[in-house]
């Protein structure tokens, strides 16, 4: 039954939750040495690069605070910007095609692929694809889809998910990759080593065939400029160039919040995105296209609009910034929460502390109600965005938001009785006294081991302090001469 | 000058002697400290667990406790980060302007400890001697909530007698992150083990931090291992004239 009235944006859905909550999923993750040694190196090296890199700026303050800005003006006129993208893709011989939620946008991509004929598709990396299930959605029609980054192409070998925005096999060593070719790449020799140019060289000649050979192409976008209906694709090896150029038809997926107002506006982004994301001046292949162009390239060029649950996110003022993102990944690699455990704990295809504000913005936060805790908020994942995203604020205002959406519940009435005990010095001053009964815990050793649920989840690994003789409060009253009076 | 001290609610009821020595310093610098008995907590823990609502009344509490003092103090960039950075927006955002307007007020003369130090009074050395080997935990709220910057480390630097060294990886997260050690508690144990381990290898005797909080959660992994590397907070050290 349909009501009239205010109309109500979409909830967001497609790969957006886990199995498990993260505590449970992290938990899990800890135990897996070689995943933690992995990420561990992984990130380690990225933020080095990325410091060096983002050190030899020196507006490199001034060009996050310009990128802020652009996406901030451009989400106020939203609406505007999507028509004026449409208008300039549809005047330059593309089609667009506007998707609610990630089950629309999969039946939009199927369809054109099926008025095709072709059964198989080559695809580039893209976040987005990700979101909305795409290569499973194409799979249950028959057709098959091949991821072309290396990365990407490591993960769907290897029955796996992704755990980064940018290193989607970031959680894989060397050794892990070479068993996986072996296993799962048609066509490999059998004594491939985990020597690097090794693997490269068979994913190389296995890619190689599949660009040739397909006759569509699917992708997301980096960014797509609405003043002239351009769309662009920003990545390190070539095979994105390879999906743009070669294939009859390409199929660009991309959330409404990827449009920029300006051509010139990608002189910002096309600074601070290859030095967060890969810690490079420059990525190795930037590519643009506008529609289709007579003789060259693609014959047919389909954008998909996606919103699922993008304009609930633009709803809100205080996380809407969320939709700012370019998907650098700076933030996972210096988040002390993702090095330790990685991208699946998050369960959704956005991980770290980006993941933990978009997730539960995308999908509502009653279903993602344990992300926005996923953090010390420790803010260097502020520090690190190249689009000063306030992360650790937006955390906060989405634990109010989760905590909300549980109404009453055990929690909220230890914290309203804490919170009613702070309300007055005096009971303060007696909870202290009470506390103190906590001393005879700590009589062996002037420390507390263990504790009773929940806080035995702290002693489970660390002493308690035992409480003091005298707390602050009575010492001060205690002191022979008070030059302040202070009461 | 006079001060008044915002002691906060975990150094009252847990770590006391983080306070005296505050009010030692100060007083050694000639400056009169007083204790507003009226406080209690800042919020912070509520705020960041969820419930704003409840740590409105906090706010107000902190905020008319304080209003009447031209400095307020604090041994903890975290309750200094609180007051300063939430405390306007969580009044702001439950509709109290007026509440919101009063704490960015008393925000701006709301000091942590460090800052207090070299930035309103100019000093660095403050008379201290602590001959210990130290390494100093920066603190994550103290480096990019309350932007203290060098502060602690120039403070340290003129201690006489101190053998400072600085730790891999100092700026990196204890792992503590207030409810974050129990909600999470796997996953803050494992950052908590690779800060031991980074404190331990530059063979500390002391670690050092600017809030009890972080020092509170390293503690108690030093001593539940028998370490025998003791945390102690900056205040100490610079209240500090042993030796």
């Amino acid at each position: 039954m349909t009501f009239l009235g205010m109309p109500t944006a979409p909830r967001g859905v497609g790969r957006l939750r886990g199995d498990a909550p993260f505590p449970v999923a992290a938990r899990a993750a800890l135990t897996d040495t070689q995943l933690r040694r992995n990420i561990g190196h992984a990130t380690e090296t990225i933020r080095a690069r990325r410091a060096a890199l983002v050190a030899e700026m020196p507006d490199w303050e001034q060009l996050r605070r310009a990128g802020e800005a652009i996406k901030a003006d451009t989400l106020a006129r939203l609406p505007e910007v999507l028509v004026q993208l449409e208008e300039q893709v549809t005047a330059a011989g593309g089609t667009v095609h506007w998707a609610r939620d990630a089950i629309e946008a999969n039946a939009i991509v199927t369809s054109l692929v099926q008025a095709t004929g072709a059964d198989e598709v080559v695809k580039i990396k893209s976040m987005v694809t990700q979101e909305i299930g795409l290569n499973e959605a194409l799979a249950a029609a028959g057709i098959t889809a091949h991821e072309t980054d290396l990365a990407e192409l490591i993960v769907q070998l290897g029955h796996d998910r992704p755990s980064h925005i940018v290193v989607p096999a970031i959680h894989r060593n060397r050794t892990e990759i070479r068993d996986i070719f072996r296993r799962a790449m048609p066509g490999v020799r059998p004594d491939l080593t985990d020597d690097p140019p090794q693997l490269a060289e068979a994913a190389r000649t296995y890619l190689r065939r599949k660009f040739l050979s397909a006759r569509v192409a699917v992708s997301g976008a980096n960014f797509a400029v609405a003043e002239t209906g351009t769309v662009v694709i920003v990545e390190s090896e070539g095979n994105g160039r390879m999906c743009l150029t070669l294939p009859e038809v390409l199929i660009t997926v991309m959330g409404i919040e990827k449009v920029i107002p300006t051509f010139a506006d990608l002189e910002v982004f096309l600074q601070l995105l290859p030095r967060s994301a890969t810690g490079e001046r420059m990525n190795p292949y930037t590519s643009m296209w506008t529609g289709v162009t007579a003789g060259d390239g693609p014959r047919e060029f389909h954008l998909v609009l996606l919103d699922n649950g993008r304009t609930a996110t633009l709803a809100d003022p205080d996380g809407r910034a969320a939709l700012h993102c370019i998907r650098c990944g700076a933030c996972l690699n210096v988040c002390p929460v993702y090095e330790r455990v990685g991208g699946h704990a998050y369960g959704s295809v956005y991980p770290g502390p980006i993941g933990a504000v978009i997730t539960p913005q995308l999908t509502g936060v009653a279903d993602n109600p344990d992300l926005p805790f996923a953090s010390t908020l420790c803010g260097a994942c502020f520090d690190a965005c190249p689009v000063r995203i306030d992360i650790p604020s937006m955390l906060v205002h989405l634990r109010a938001r989760a905590v909300a959406s549980k109404g009453a519940s055990l929690e909220r009435g230890v914290f309203g009785a804490i919170a009613w005990t702070l309300r007055s010095p005096r009971r303060f001053s007696a909870a202290i006294r009470l506390a103190r009964l906590g001393r005879l815990l700590g009589r062996r050793r002037d420390r507390i081991s263990r504790l009773p649920w929940p806080l035995s989840r702290w002693t489970v690994a660390r002493d308690a302090p035992r409480p003091p003789r005298q707390s602050l409060r009575e010492w001060w009253r205690s002191r022979p001469t008070k030059p302040g009076a202070g009461e | 000058m006079q001060v008044a001290l915002f002691a906060t609610c975990l150094v009252d009821a847990f770590f006391p002697r983080a306070g005296q020595a505050t009010v030692a310093l100060l007083e050694r610098l000639g400056h009169e400290v007083v204790l507003p008995r009226e406080q209690t907590c800042c919020g912070q823990m509520h705020i960041n667990s969820g419930y704003p609502d409840q740590a409105l009344a906090l706010i107000r509490r902190h905020v008319t406790t304080f209003e009447p003092y031209d400095v307020v103090v604090a041994p903890s960039a975290s309750c200094v980060g609180c007051a300063r950075h939430q405390h306007p927006t969580v009044a702001r955002r439950l509709g109290d302007t007026a509440l919101a307007d009063r704490a960015e007020a008393l925000a701006a003369r709301t000091y942590d400890l460090s800052e207090f130090l070299v930035d309103v009074l100019g000093v660095t050395d403050v008379g201290a001697s602590y001959p210990h080997r130290v390494t100093l935990h920066p603190t994550c709220h103290s480096l990019r909530m309350v932007r203290v910057g060098d502060r602690p480390l120039r403070l340290l630097r003129a201690v006489r007698g101190i053998d400072l060294v600085e730790m891999p990886g100092a700026d990196a997260c204890c792992g503590f992150g207030g409810t974050f050690a129990v909600k999470n508690s796997d996953v803050s144990t494992a950052m908590l083990s690779d800060k031991l381990r980074d404190i331990l290898t530059v063979r500390a005797e002391v670690v050092t931090a600017g809030d009890v909080s972080c020092l509170m959660h390293i503690d108690g992994g030093l001593t539940r291992l028998r370490t025998g590397t003791r945390a102690v907070h900056l205040a100490e050290i610079l209240a500090s004239t042993d030796g």
